[in-house]
This record gives structure tokens, C-alpha cells and sequence, in this order.
């Protein structure tokens, strides 16, 4: 069973528009602050834009852009930098998530302007990753060379192989 | 089998029917989420949310300055959901290899 | 009949999406549609916070500091309710990752069973000891 839409045009369509996509995902959870949008909304967009390519050129040539074992590390350090801007004030004296206490200097609002932006991002960054891997899990181990597809997409599905595909374990089409 | 199961459902949407009438018009002043001292006492959240926000964090946009300052300590528990999420999937579908 | 047009289609639309979506958790047979049942009844009870979030004749609540930097008096009359727009949207990825668990673990009882019908599900479970 292949998993991506083996065509030319639409693998040459989405290759084309996924740097925008990424793109404005960027702007969105950057202009959180000034326009609707912020760290959800980010990264779910750049979650969207991996998996556009996982679904155009296949799990195995996308590879290159956005690696299967990435996904829990990145997720956690996302996570970890909510926490650590949280904890961080704690060394200051301040409450727990009081963005006030970062040791940056300004005043109390622009530390507040900081400190939102901060974890914004890291909320886009454990969200984009988290969907990613659920999809990637999803979807399974990647299977044989691409039947027809591109060149180049051949030489990394064959430099990332990993193993065979499991035909003894799944029954049916899945 | 069937009969109980219908009966089930129009029961529920008779529920829904009846208590979507004795809910207040949205957008009323007199609402709960819309007055301007909430039954406690204290002020309204909302309000304090949309009056403060600018002042607090010099940010515009009030959902985020709700989400991320006033309300950050959820915010932290919905990451965390999410991860954790991504991580019953791993544990469920990755199988090791022997 | 006014009413209805100005503001309460919301919560009507909600209780049909309620009804439709209890429907399809209770009367179906594949487990993948009582799971899609699940997402409709989520997916209105966010319709229904977010359309109870409105005031009449207020705008986004988005502040416009084009004209006046700094302090400038803002009336809570003319700006939505941000509150419930906070809360959903924790709501909405909370549910997209409880999905991808649920699927999750409908592959494994896929792959354990062989088949995803309750009926069938059923008897092979009742067929095994313990």
C-alpha cells in the first residue's frame, strides 16, 4: 500500500506552495499580538505544511524535510520552553509565569510583550511536532523504493530506508 | 433495541428543545458572561480582561493576552495535553524492532 | 419568530448537531463512525460557546492602536467577549490530539481483531478466556 498521491503534477503543486504556507505560518504566530492568530493556529498551519509533502512525495522522501524521529524531541522542546520561561522568574522572585521577572531590561509591559512571544513559539513549535507524529504513527513504518516517483525523492528513500515493509503484521488494506 | 434507542434520542433533543428556550438572548447585558459585577461580587472577568489588557502587556490583541498572561497556567496544561497525546500515540503504534 | 433570525439559530444549529452526532455514536456500527460522531458533538458544543461570545453591535477583540498609542479608555461594551474565543481554542487541539489517540487505538484493535464492528468485536471478545 502506498501512502501518497503518486502523481507528478500534484507533488510538483504542493512543492511549489508549501514555502508559503510555511511562511504565513510563521507570520501567524508572530502576529499574535496584533491580528488573530497566535501559537495554536502557527502551528497547526506548519503542521499542515509537513504533512502536504508527506502526502504529495511520500513519507519517505519527505524525510529530508521533516525527519520521523523528530517528532517527540521537538515536541518536548517546545514544551520545555513554556516551562523553562516559566521557571526562569522563579529565580527572580517573581510568581510562577509572572513574565514581569525576566531578566531582560524594559518595562513591566514590554517583559510581558517578551514573554507571551516566548511561549508562543513554543507552543507552535510542540503543536506543528506533536501533529506531525501523530500522523507519522499513523501512517507506519515507510515502505519499499517509490514506484515511479521522483529521482532525487529515490536516493533519499534509499539512504533513509529502514526496513522492509512488515507484510506479516498487517491484514487486509489496513 | 431500536425502539429504546429512539426513544433515547428524542428525549434528548426534547431536553435540548426545552432548555434553549429558558436560556438568555446572546449578546443580553443582563447575561452572566455580559454584566458588569458578576453574582459574587467581584468584576466581571471579561470586562477586567478587555479594560487591562492593553495596559498590562502592551499587546493589542486581547484573546492572547487572556491566553497566554491572565490565563497562562492553562495554556501550560494544554501543552502539556498535547504532548502527552503524541506520546500515547508513539506508545501505542511503534512497534520495536527485535 | 424574530428571535430566532436574530440570535438563537446558533443554539438551535448546536442541538441538531448535538442530536446528530449522539445519533451516530449510538445507532452505528463501525467503530471510525462513532468516532466521527464524537468530533460532531465537539464541534458543537465550540459552536455553541463561541456564538453565546457575542454583544450587540461589538467588533473583534482586537485593539486598534493606529490612532492613539498608549493609554486610551477602552469600553468592554464595544469589544466580544474574549473569554470563550480563549478557552475553545485550547478546546479545538485539545480534541485534535484526543483523535489521533483514538485512532491510535483503533489500529491496535484493528490489528488485534481483525475487524473494527461492535457486533463482531462483541462475540470475539466474549469467546476469549479472561
Amino acid at each position: 500500500m502506498r501512502d501518497y498521491y503518486d502523481d507528478r503534477i500534484v507533488a510538483l503543486s504542493a512543492r511549489l506552495v508549501t514555502p508559503f504556507i510555511q511562511l504565513f505560518a510563521l507570520y501567524v504566530v508572530f502576529h499574535g499580538h496584533y491580528s488573530p492568530g497566535g501559537g495554536f493556529q502557527g502551528g497547526a498551519m506548519l503542521a499542515a505544511s509537513f504533512l502536504l509533502i508527506r502526502l504529495s512525495i511520500g513519507t519517505a522522501a519527505a524525510q529530508s524535510q521533516f525527519r520521523r524521529s523528530w517528532g517527540t524531541p521537538v515536541s518536548s522542546i517546545g514544551s520545555l520552553v513554556f516551562l523553562g520561561t516559566g521557571l526562569i522568574v522563579l529565580f527572580y522572585g517573581f510568581n510562577f509565569l509572572d513574565y514581569a521577572g525576566l531578566p531582560f531590561s524594559g518595562s513591566e509591559p514590554e517583559l510581558r510583550n517578551a514573554g507571551i512571544l516566548a511561549i508562543e513559539l513554543g507552543v507552535a513549535v510542540a503543536v506543528a511536532a506533536t501533529l506531525t507524529s501523530i500522523y507519522d504513527d499513523l501512517v507506519g513504518e515507510p515502505l519499499g523504493p517509490l514506484a515511479g516517483g521522483l529521482d532525487e525523492a529515490t536516493e533519499v528513500a534509499e539512504a533513509d530506508q529502514v526496513e522492509g515493509p512488515e507484510r506479516d503484521e498487517e491484514r487486509g488494506d489496513g | 433495541m431500536r425502539h429504546l434507542t429512539l426513544a433515547v434520542l428524542f428525549a434528548f433533543a426534547g431536553l435540548l428543545l426545552y432548555g434553549i428556550g429558558h436560556v438568555p438572548e446572546r449578546g443580553a447585558r443582563e447575561s452572566p458572561p455580559n454584566a458588569v459585577e458578576s453574582p459574587v461580587g467581584s468584576p466581571n472577568a471579561a470586562n477586567y480582561y478587555i479594560e487591562n489588557a492593553y495596559v498590562d502587556a502592551e499587546t493589542p490583541n486581547m484573546v492572547t493576552v487572556t491566553l497566554a498572561d491572565y490565563r497562562g497556567f492553562d495554556t501550560l496544561g494544554e501543552t502539556v495535553v498535547v504532548f502527552t497525546a503524541g506520546m500515547g500515540c508513539a506508545l501505542v503504534l511503534r512497534r520495536s524492532r527485535r | 419568530m424574530a428571535e430566532f433570525w436574530d440570535g438563537g439559530y446558533a443554539y438551535y444549529a448546536t442541538a441538531v448537531l448535538l442530536v446528530i452526532g449522539l445519533y451516530a455514536i449510538v445507532v452505528k456500527r463501525n467503530l471510525v463512525k462513532k468516532l466521527i460522531g464524537l468530533n460532531i458533538m465537539q464541534a458543537a458544543i465550540i459552536l455553541m460557546w463561541v456564538a453565546s461570545a457575542t454583544r450587540p453591535d461589538a467588533t473583534v477583540p482586537v485593539l486598534d492602536t493606529h490612532g492613539d498609542h498608549g493609554k486610551q479608555v477602552v469600553d468592554p461594551s464595544e469589544y466580544l467577549n474574549p473569554l470563550p474565543h480563549t478557552l475553545m481554542l485550547t478546546a479545538i487541539v485539545v480534541g485534535v490530539a484526543t483523535t489521533g489517540v483514538a485512532f491510535a487505538l483503533l489500529i491496535s484493535i484493528y490489528r488485534r481483531y481483525g475487524t473494527l464492528d461492535e457486533a463482531e468485536l462483541l462475540e470475539q471478545m466474549r469467546g476469549e478466556p479472561g
